[in-house]
């Protein structure tokens, strides 16, 4: 018991993790779908754009894989809709 | 020089501010400017529903749902409204005319324990509004836009109205509002746009 809060550490930990993932170039990116599972590289997923964020949806299946919205300079990005991505380091 | 540069600035600043408020300035609320043109906005691709197929539902917080098809939703007292939409990506445009149905007409009698709203769409969109905002001459369920059936583009064959508040809560492509207790965040308002959204407080964003 005691080990296992040991091991437990805060956000901060993952703060230099956390920003290697996010600066990488993701055009190459691949996301699993998670309502049909298809895997997709993010070059061919279909996007909307003339909205109030930007809607990224799957090829395959046009269910929403990503929401992010931009406003009084902060992101919002839902990702529900991608059940695991994939990319090389960088 | 430099004097008659900065005259010119004023007055022609003065003479654009003097011209927005005679037409408009009332009725653009903080932030938007006014369009002619009716821009497209779409967060997936354009459903393609056969009038046959289509119906609209009132559900959820109601003993006996309601549901009317294309041929009974026509025969239903219309009303045509002229309003000011102001859209959440900054454009307004001024006397808009519509042709549709009251939602206190489809809510007459109705006894719910509801105070929320969400309105849902074909393709799969969502938007929550209090019961209040589209009761008591607030909102519509709208097929004609100036004249015209409404376009496909534009929420056609039939669309949600609630001027009063930013427009991405007058779902296109609507089928149905269900009543509800609590609130839910529709499609937007679950990513950081705001519950409500009143133009005139630029209730924009979570937080506004
Ligand atoms: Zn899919």
């Amino acid at each position: 018991m005691t080990q296992v809060q040991d091991m437990k550490l805060d956000g901060n930990a993952i703060a230099g993790l956390l920003r290697e993932i996010f600066a990488v170039e993701m055009t190459t990116a691949r996301g699993t779908c998670a309502s049909c599972g298809a895997v997709n590289e993010v070059g061919r997923v279909e996007v909307y754009i003339h909205a109030p964020g930007t809607v990224v949806r799957c090829p395959d299946c046009e269910q929403v894989l990503m929401r992010v919205v931009h406003g009084r300079g902060r992101y919002w990005v839902d990702m529900t809709g991608v059940r695991c991505l994939e990319f090389a380091e960088s | 020089m430099r004097d008659t540069q900065r005259l010119m600035g004023f007055v022609s600043r003065g003479f654009r501010g003097k011209r927005r408020d005679t037409a408009s300035s009332s009725r653009v609320p903080p932030g938007q400017y006014v369009v002619t043109d009716f821009p497209v906005l779409s967060a997936g691709p354009t459903p393609r529903v056969e009038v046959d197929q289509w119906t609209f539902s009132i559900e959820g917080e109601i003993d006996e749902p309601r549901r009317w098809t294309w041929k009974e939703f026509q025969a239903l007292p219309t009303e045509t409204v002229t309003k000011d939409i102001h859209c959440v990506t900054k454009w307004s445009k001024l006397d808009t005319s519509w042709k549709g149905v009251s939602v206190d007409t489809l809510m007459e009698g109705v006894e719910t324990a509801a105070e929320f709203t969400t309105i849902y769409s074909d393709g799969g969109y969502t938007t929550n509004v209090p019961l209040d905002d589209i009761t008591g001459n607030k909102a519509w369920v709208v097929y004609e836009f100036d004249g015209q059936p409404l376009q496909p583009e534009h929420g056609g064959p039939v669309r949600f109205l609630v001027p009063h508040l930013y427009f991405w809560k007058s779902a296109k492509w609507v089928r149905g509002i269900r009543l509800e207790k609590d609130e839910h965040p529709g499609f937007w308002e679950s990513n950081g746009y705001n519950m409500y959204g009143d133009p005139w407080r630029e209730q924009r964003y979570w937080g506004d």
